[in-house]
C-alpha cells in the first residue's frame, strides 16, 4: 500500500517522467553542424581542390594497384606484429629466463631504433651479405643457401622492417592484457591439472583480449599509414604511386586528397571492425552488452512503427 | 575411521615452508584417511591456506614430505634423492586433486557450463559432448540445473561457488581441498554452499577444509585440526577439540569464533 496517496506516481504502473533537456548539447551540435558545413563547402567550392581531378584519379589503375598493395603489406606486417609480438609477450613473462632476456633484448633494440632505420637496414642486407646462410656455425657444414638480393627483395625487406618492428610494440601490449587478468584465474586453471600453455591459451589470453584490443586496433590503423614509409625503399604503395603521378602532372592537392580518401575509407572499416571484435571479446564482463548501432536503428524503426514508448499525450 | 588400513589419502609429514625468511609452516604432520572429512581451523596468518596449496603443489615445501594416495607430491624418489616432477607428470597429479577457492575463480570468459566442461575436455581429452552431459548433471546436483548458460557476473557469490564445486567434481577428484569456501558469501548464501558440501561428504568424498564454520566442522567433520603460527597446535574429533580444546590457544580462538 502506498502510503502517500496524493503521490500521482505512487501506484499508477511505470514510470513516465519527463527527461531532462540538454540545451547546452543542442547549442554545441548547432555550432559544430554550422562550422563544419561551411568548411566543406568552402572546400567544395574552391577550384583549387579540383574535385574533378580527385574524381578522375580516385579510381586510377597506378593508385588502386598502390591501394592494393597498402592492403596486403599492411595486413602481412600487422599478422606478422601480432603474432611475433604475443610469443614475445609470453617469452617475457615466462619463468625461463632465457626466454625473458631474448625478449627483453629483442624490444629494446627494435623499439630502440627508428623504424625507417630498421627499414632500410633490411634492404640492405643484400649489400651487407651477398650470401645468407645457414648451418652449423663458425665454420660447420652448410645446409642452406641464397643469394642476399634475391631473398631480400624491397618487398620482403618491406614486411620485415615493418613488421619486426611492429612486434616490439605489440609484445608490451600483449604483455599489459596478460598481466590485467586476474591471477585466481591461472590458479584455478592449474588446480585443474591444466599446464601452463593450457591455461595460457585458454583462459588468460581469451580474456586479456579485452584489454589488448584497443591499442592493437590502433596499432593497425597506424600500420596503414606508416607503411608509406616503405616508398624509401622503392615499394609502390598507395602514398608513393599518388606521388609518382603528381611528379609527372603536378596536381599535388587532387591527388594527395585522393589518397587521404582511401586512407579514411581503410581506417573507417577497421574501427568497425575492431568495435565488433571488442564486443566478442566482451563476453562474460558487461552484465548486458549495449545494443550495436545496427540493432539500435532497428529497434527504433520498430518502436515507430508500433506507436513508441515514452510518448505521453 | 581405521587409521592403519591401507594407503591414507594425504599423508604429510614434518612440512616446512618459506617465503623468502618468513617460514610460515614449521614442521606439519598430518593424515587424512579416504573417506575422511578433515576441517582446518586457525586464526588468520597461521598458514591454513598454505598448507593446502602444498597439498596440491601449488606451492613447494622446502622440508619434510607430501604424498596423495601414495604418491608424493611434486616430487620423485630415486636413489635416495629427490627429483623434481617434470610438468607433465605434475600436472596428472593435480588433476586429481579438486581445490576450490575463497573467491570462486571461475572462468569469466565462459558461462557456468563452459567452465565445468573446460577441463575434462582439455586435459583429460573427455569428448565434449559427453562433458557436457556431465557438466549438466553437476549443475543440477549444485541445485543450478537452470542456469549453465548464465556468466560468473550474472551469478551470486552463492551460485558461484557452487558451480567452482561443480568444475572441481568433473575431473572426478579423489581428493577435495577447501580454503575458505564460504568466507566471502552473504550470510543468506552461506548454507547453499555448506548443503553441497554436506552431501559430497556423505557420498564418501575425502575432504580438507580450511573454514570458520564451527556448526559445519563439528556436524560434518571427522576431525578437527586447529593450527597456530605454522604448526598444528591440537587435533581430533571435533567434539573434543570444539567442546573441550586442551590447549590454551585453541580455547582463546574458539571463544573469539563461536
Ligand atoms: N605468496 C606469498 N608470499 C609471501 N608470503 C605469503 C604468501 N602467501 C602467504 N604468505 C604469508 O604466509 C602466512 C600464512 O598465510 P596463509 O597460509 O594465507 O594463512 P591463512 O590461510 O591461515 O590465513 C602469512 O603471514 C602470509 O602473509
Ligand atoms: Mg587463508
Amino acid at each position: 500500500m502506498a502510503t502517500s496517496p496524493t503521490s500521482p506516481a505512487s501506484d499508477a504502473g511505470d514510470i513516465k517522467a519527463v527527461p531532462v533537456r540538454h540545451y547546452g548539447r543542442w547549442l554545441f551540435a548547432l555550432i559544430v553542424l554550422v562550422f563544419v558545413a561551411s568548411l566543406l563547402s568552402s572546400a567544395i567550392r574552391n577550384d583549387n581542390f579540383k574535385w574533378d581531378v580527385v574524381g578522375d584519379y580516385l579510381f586510377a589503375d597506378r593508385v588502386l594497384r598502390g591501394l592494393w598493395l597498402t592492403i596486403w603489406l599492411s595486413t602481412v606486417a600487422v599478422v606478422l606484429g601480432i603474432a611475433l609480438g604475443t610469443l614475445l609477450a609470453v617469452m617475457r613473462l615466462s619463468d625461463n629466463p632465457v626466454l625473458r632476456w631474448v625478449s627483453l633484448a629483442y624490444i629494446w633494440f627494435f623499439r630502440g631504433t627508428p623504424v625507417y632505420v630498421q627499414l632500410l637496414g633490411w634492404s640492405f642486407i643484400g649489400a651487407l651479405y651477398s650470401t645468407i646462410s645457414f648451418g652449423v656455425p663458425f665454420g660447420g657444414p652448410v645446409l642452406v643457401s641464397a643469394n642476399g638480393n634475391d631473398l631480400i627483395t624491397p618487398i620482403t625487406a618491406a614486411i620485415l622492417g615493418l613488421g619486426l618492428n611492429l612486434a616490439a610494440y605489440q609484445a608490451e601490449i600483449v604483455r599489459a592484457g596478460l598481466l590485467s587478468v586476474d591471477e585466481g584465474q591461472v590458479e584455478s586453471a592449474k588446480a585443474l591439472g591444466m599446464t601452463g600453455a593450457q591455461s595460457m591459451r585458454r583462459i588468460v589470453l581469451p580474456q586479456a583480449m579485452r584489454v589488448i584490443i584497443p591499442p592493437t586496433g590502433n596499432q593497425a590503423i597506424d600500420m596503414l599509414k606508416t607503411s608509406s614509409l616503405v616508398a624509401t625503399i622503392g615499394v609502390a604503395d598507395l602514398l608513393y604511386s599518388v606521388q609518382l603521378i603528381y611528379a609527372q602532372n603536378y596536381q599535388q592537392v587532387p591527388l594527395l586528397v585522393a589518397a587521404c580518401i582511401w586512407y579514411l575509407l581503410m581506417t573507417s572499416i577497421l574501427s568497425i571492425g575492431q568495435y565488433y571484435l571488442e564486443r566478442h571479446y566482451a563476453a562474460g564482463n558487461v552484465r548486458e552488452l549495449p545494443p550495436t548501432p545496427l540493432q539500435r536503428a532497428r529497434a527504433r524503426a520498430a518502436s515507430v512503427r508500433f506507436g513508441g514508448p515514452g510518448n505521453p499525450g | 575411521m581405521n587409521a592403519a588400513s591401507g594407503t591414507p589419502m594425504v599423508e604429510a609429514l614434518n612440512v616446512h615452508k618459506r617465503f623468502g625468511l618468513n617460514e610460515v609452516l614449521k614442521g606439519i604432520d598430518m593424515t587424512v584417511q579416504p573417506g575422511e572429512v578433515v576441517c582446518l581451523l586457525g586464526p588468520s596468518g597461521s598458514g591454513k591456506s598454505t598448507f593446502l596449496r602444498c597439498i596440491n603443489h601449488l606451492e613447494t615445501i622446502h622440508r619434510g614430505r607430501i604424498s596423495v594416495d601414495g604418491a608424493l607430491v611434486g616430487y620423485r624418489e630415486k636413489n635416495g634423492r629427490l627429483h623434481e616432477l617434470p610438468e607433465k607428470d605434475a600436472v596428472r597429479q593435480r588433476a586429481e586433486i579438486g581445490m576450490v577457492f575463497q573467491r570462486f575463480n571461475l572462468f569469466a570468459h565462459k558461462t557456468a557450463l563452459q567452465n565445468i566442461v573446460e577441463a575434462p575436455v582439455l586435459v583429460k581429452g573427455v569428448a565434449k559432448k559427453d562433458a557436457e552431459a556431465r557438466a549438466g548433471e553437476l549443475l543440477t546436483r549444485v541445485g543450478l540445473g537452470d542456469r549453465g548458460g548464465a556468466y560468473p557476473s550474472q551469478l551470486s557469490g552463492g551460485q558461484q561457488q557452487r558451480v567452482a564445486i561443480a568444475r572441481a567434481l568433473a575431473m572426478d577428484p579423489k581428493l577435495m581441498l577447501f580454503d575458505e569456501p564460504t568466507s566471502a558469501l552473504d550470510p543468506e548464501l552461506v548454507g547453499d554452499v555448506l548443503d553441497v558440501m554436506r552431501d559430497l561428504a556423505k557420498a564418501g568424498m575425502t575432504m580438507v577444509v580450511v573454514t570458520h564454520e564451527i556448526g559445519f566442522a563439528r556436524e560434518v567433520g571427522d576431525r578437527v585440526v586447529f593450527m597456530d603460527g605454522g604448526v598444528v597446535v591440537e587435533e581430533g574429533p571435533p567434539s573434543q577439540v570444539l567442546d573441550a580444546p586442551r590447549e590454551e590457544r585453541t580455547k582463546a580462538f574458539l571463544s573469539k569464533v563461536l
